[in-house]
């Protein structure tokens, strides 16, 4: 629960600290064993469609949506202006629905079955589902992607993280238990180590009037350097992985620019893409490419928290004046370096660690926390001194004893497990065995995957425990706009044609057009403004036109 | 394959019970041991969920291109 300070209105939350309207974006690795050539998308619809059977069973009327694409801006550039349609990517084009065509589909599935459950009335594939926990699970190129639903702080973050990997789980399940199609396993890493990366993205909610060019400032030090916390580690160095080694971060050997628009193609520490989904000109999302998916809470924790308390100095003018020189450069030999001594030198001369940058950025944030109240103990936002203290304590190991902070940073735990392996069997780094710990690390199947296997033994620290990501996956945060949009999926789940994250529509019989209900505000359709409303109403035309203040319904 | 796959693994979380609760605070040495032994067992336990074929499942990991 979270303390609100006297006089705060309900739907701004106590600044200078770790709570930010916040959201993670998971690409999950997509293989089937038995089928090494199939289709890559088409088994992420498979994914998809497995999922909407299961919430088919759980909620009477189907609980999947449509994804409403209307507020889609993927063109959009946060320093000021738009591309043009002709001179993008294509995989930049993520307004549009992604369109199979019926020989893929045929190809895939065959027409009787797609009949049978692959599609929906129309005959057209799921592709796009709005979850009851306020998620969106959909295909992105060729993964299946889940996009948590908006919460306020880093533990939340963490639990509807989470919830993503069951809700993974969930698909792998169903699809496993079909015998007549081939198996398909998830991974929640971020690259096949043969050249291919896929995302794992954070959004934070900012104010506009912060100049993008002091994010840009802000955060490149801490982006270069915020990996020896929170990487997830990986074999292999360079895009192909071919040279044998470890380094701390999955993605890092991925990224060749400073600063740019695209997500695909020469990426960016800093992505510019601008699409708020909220009122456009009060608040801009900031869409943060350059992060390792974490299964490790403790690494995920971190990873959302820290970076909210830095937008947090960057917003107060406080985030430390320092300047990376070839941050790309910096980036990568910072994850190549497991000893944590290799430095990089900034633009005024000095040479510094990774742990020297983040111990400045550390105290900037302790000094704004403490200057703003937010940190204290009792008076305080109830999450920024936690986010500050295991903040400290992991730079304390990380500089004294990194061992001890195998059961909590992710990259020292994978490493652990295969320094083991070294050890024992006495294997090189580039040994086949190795790779497979790598990749087996991710599985999302608790019997498969290696981190949960460590973390069954008590290797792994936890911010949040199994019933609360078991809630997660069905309930939506209570204090964001995702509860308006996980309730409206969950109890009108039939009269919803379609959501997104600003909004969503409804085609109620009774009421003549379609009703497309705006959310462009983060903090409102929460629990405390909407929850009687929903426990009020049994269908969706009295709940709309009590919202919508349409003819009342009359006394029956 | 799905069924082989589900196989949940032997819990081997026996051997942490076997130190007597009682026994006085190990010595550094001590400690480091039960510790080795803790990955011993670890990695005895995945060896017995990796997948088979290493080499092959590892070369048969290939994605398309993602953000």
């Amino acid at each position: 629960m979270t303390a609100r300070p006297e006089g705060l209105p309900s739907d701004k939350l106590p600044v200078g600290g770790a709570m930010r309207v916040m959201g993670s974006e998971t690409e999950y690795g997509i293989h089937s064993p038995s089928a090494p050539g199939a289709n890559a998308t088409m088994m992420s619809a498979r994914i998809i469609q497995a999922y909407a059977n299961l919430t088919r069973q759980r909620a009477a009327g189907g609980a999947e949506t449509r994804w409403d694409y209307t507020d889609e801006e993927p063109l959009h550039d946060a320093r000021g202006w738009t591309v043009e349609r002709s001179a993008a990517d294509p995989s930049q084009l993520t307004d549009r629905p992604p369109v199979l065509d019926a020989e893929a589909v045929a190809l895939a599935y065959g027409r009787q079955e797609l009949e049978a459950d692959g599609g929906d009335e129309s005959g057209s594939l799921l592709m796009n589902m709005v979850l009851g926990n306020g998620a969106r699970l959909y295909v992105d190129h060729a993964h299946p992607e889940y996009s948590s639903p908006e919460v306020t702080n880093p533990r939340d973050i963490v639990a509807w993280d989470a919830a993503g990997d069951l809700v993974a789980l969930a698909t792998v399940r169903k699809v496993a238990a079909d015998p007549d199609l081939p198996a398909i396993n998830l991974y929640k890493n971020n690259t096949d180590n043969k050249s291919v990366s896929y995302g794992s993205h954070e959004n934070y909610l900012m104010p506009r009037s912060v100049p993008f060019g002091d994010i840009v400032r802000g955060l490149t030090p801490f982006f270069v350097t915020r990996q020896v916390i929170c990487g997830a580690g990986r074999l292999g160095k360079g895009q192909d992985g071919s040279t044998a080694g470890f380094q701390i971060s999955q993605r890092a050997d991925f990224f060749e620019a400073e600063v740019g628009l695209e997500t695909t193609i020469r990426r960016p520490i800093i992505n510019t893409r601008d699409e708020p989904h909220a009122t456009a000109d009060k608040y801009r999302r900031l869409h943060v490419i350059i992060g390792d998916a974490n299964l490790s809470q403790v690494s995920n924790y971190l990873k959302f928290g820290t970076t909210a308390l830095v937008l947090s100095l960057i917003e107060a003018g406080q985030a430390p004046k320092i300047e990376v020189h070839e941050p790309v450069a910096g980036l990568q030999a910072i994850s190549h370096d497991t000893s944590l001594t290799a430095t990089v030198r900034l633009l005024d001369g000095r040479r510094v660690t990774a742990l020297d940058i983040q111990w400045m950025y550390y105290e900037a944030a302790a000094k704004l926390g403490q200057e703003t109240g937010v940190s204290d103990s009792f008076s305080g936002d109830g999450h920024t001194r936690d986010v500050l203290e295991r903040w400290e304590s992991t730079l304390g190991l990380l500089g004294s004893n990194p061992a001890g902070a195998a059961s909590s940073v992710e990259w020292l735990a994978k490493m652990s497990l295969l320094d083991g392996y070294r050890n024992r069997d006495g294997l090189e780094w580039n040994d086949a065995r190795l790779g497979l710990v790598d990749l087996q690390w991710s599985d999302v199947r608790p019997e498969k995957g290696l981190y949960y296997r460590m973390l069954s033994r008590d290797r792994m620290q936890t911010i949040v425990d199994d019933a609360a990501i078991n809630r997660a996956v069905i309930e939506p945060p209570s204090d964001t706009r995702a509860y308006f949009r996980g309730k409206c999926v969950s109890s009108f789940g039939k009269d919803v044609v379609g959501a997104s994250w600003d909004s969503v529509i409804f085609d109620v019989p009774g009421i003549g057009k379609l009703q497309r209900v705006p959310t462009r505000e983060p903090l409102r359709g929460t629990e405390a403004l909407t929850g009687q409303l929903f426990r009020k109403h049994a269908t969706a035309g009295a709940f709309l036109r009590e919202l919508l203040g349409l003819d009342p319904t009359p006394p029956a | 394959m799905a069924a082989q796959e589900q196989q949940q693994p032997q819990s081997r979380d026996v051997e942490a019970e076997a130190d007597a609760p009682e026994a006085p605070p190990a010595a550094p040495e001590a400690q480091a041991s039960v510790a080795t032994q803790g990955v011993d067992d670890l990695l005895d336990e995945i060896d017995g969920v990796l997948e088979s074929n290493a080499e092959e499942f590892v070369r048969a990991f290939v994605q398309k291109g993602g953000q």
